[in-house]
Formats: C-alpha cells, structure tokens, sequence
C-alpha cells in the first residue's frame, strides 16, 4: 500500500510541478521548474510518515550528491542540443549515464566515508 | 524579459502528455523508494536528485516548438531543440536550488520535524532558484 501512496503522491507532485513550467514564460525560467524538488517532496514525506525523520535526513543529505549529477546531466544536455545536431530524446536519455556515473561515485564516497 | 504566466500553453498540451509525467513522476519515487528499502536510505537518497521527467520534457518541447514552426511553413526541427536547450539552461540554475533543498532538508527535519522541515527546503528551493535566476539576468 505504501508503494502505491508514493506512486499517486510523485505522480501527483511531479505533474503539478511540470505543469507550472508550461505556463511559465520565458523558456529559461520555466526550467527552473524541471529541476523543482518534485520526488524529494513526495519521497522524503513517505519516509518521514512511514519511518522517521532521521532516515529522510539521511536520504536528503544523499540528493545533495545527486544534485550535483543533475547539475552535470542538465550541462551536459544544454550544450549538446544548443548545437542542434542530435534530437531531444537522444541526448536527454544518452546523458542519463553522466547522472549514474556521478551516482555512482557518490554512493562509493559515501558509503568510503562512513557517515 | 518579464516572468510571465501563458495560459494558452495550457491549450497545446495532449492529455498523453500528463499522463506521461504522472507516471513517470510515479515510477521514480517508486523506485526511490525501493532502492532505498533494498540499498538504504544513503542510496536512495541519490535518487531523490533523479532526473525523473526532464527527457520526456525536453522531447514534448522541442515536438511542440517543432510542430508550430511547420505549421507557419518553417523548418523546426533545430528550433526545437534550441527551446529544449534553454529549458536545460533553467534547469542548470534549478540543480543549484535542489542541492540547496537538499542541504536544509537534511539540517532540518530532525530539527523541528517533517512539515516545517519541508516547509523550509521548499523555501531555500524557491530562494536559491530566484536568486541564480536574477544574478543570471543582470550580473
């Protein structure tokens, strides 16, 4: 039951979020809201409601890593398409491993680190 | 150029293209979800920062941008994905602002608990975004 509170509460989030963007103008401050904290909203309310507060202050000191990875993917993405040669879904999904190498990494500094 | 709402933009979405984010939203924090029950919550909290919708958006972007310049007679294919392209430009200065919801979320929910605590980060998400976005427009 829990997985399906998170499935309808993300979906909700995420489309509320993603909806604003389209209304917004210009184009560049509409994707302020790509990157709005839509699964962290819904995921980090599971946790604290299902678990407690000190797991979701684990998992949110974990997205700040992750954050870095959406920095780099989103970079990434900018520069390729401003060059106009490859589709929007090509590149969107190919930088895709830019986030999971960073992810990666982190998850092997973090868990080196002990914290 | 001024921030503005644009409602007809309402208009140019397909009903397909809501259901996509609501399920694409909903797959990722199900998987968030999982992978931090099977990995623990310093894992799946890598995923909260997930990419989750950002290519299907960029896709319906630059299909729209694309589809309105054939419509005026146009070529639109590298239209669309200079549109994309300014979309990621915002989002670079969100990611900025996730790291910072990120940062406060962690110092305070065990502080002064779940609402206030996402209270907070929300509002350090909103701060940061506006601050980058403004310092990008006239520093």
């Amino acid at each position: 039951m829990e997985l399906v509170w998170r499935f309808l509460l993300g979906g909700a989030i995420v489309s509320a979020f993603s909806l604003l963007g389209d209304l917004l103008r210009p184009k560049r401050f509409a994707g302020l809201f790509s990157a709005a904290p839509s699964v962290a909203i819904a995921s980090l309310s599971m946790t604290v409601v299902h678990h407690d507060s000190v797991i979701a202050a684990i998992e949110a000191r974990s997205m700040i890593f992750g954050s870095v990875g959406f920095i780099l993917y989103v970079w990434a993405v900018r520069r390729l398409l401003a060059s106009g040669k490859w589709p929007s879904v090509t590149v969107s999904l190919a930088a895709l491993t830019i986030w999971a190498v960073t992810a990666c990494v982190s998850a092997v500094l973090l868990m080196r680190s002990g914290l | 150029m001024i921030v503005a709402f644009d409602v007809s933009g309402l208009k140019r979405l397909h009903w397909y293209q809501l259901l996509l984010r609501f399920v694409l939203g909903g797959a990722v924090t199900v998987c968030a979800g999982l992978v931090s029950r099977h990995w623990g919550p310093l894992i799946g909290g890598l995923f909260l920062a997930f990419p989750a919708i950002f290519p299907a958006t960029a896709t319906l972007l630059e299909q729209t941008q694309a589809e309105r310049k054939r419509r005026h007679g146009l070529h639109g294919r590298r239209s669309g994905r200079k549109a994309a392209a300014l979309d990621a430009a915002g989002a670079v200065l969100g990611g900025f602002a996730l790291a910072a919801f990120g940062a406060v979320a962690w110092l305070a929910l065990p502080r002064v608990g779940a609402f206030w605590g996402l209270c907070l980060s929300g509002l350090a998400w909103l701060l940061v975004a506006l601050t980058l976005w403004w310092l990008r427009r006239h520093v």
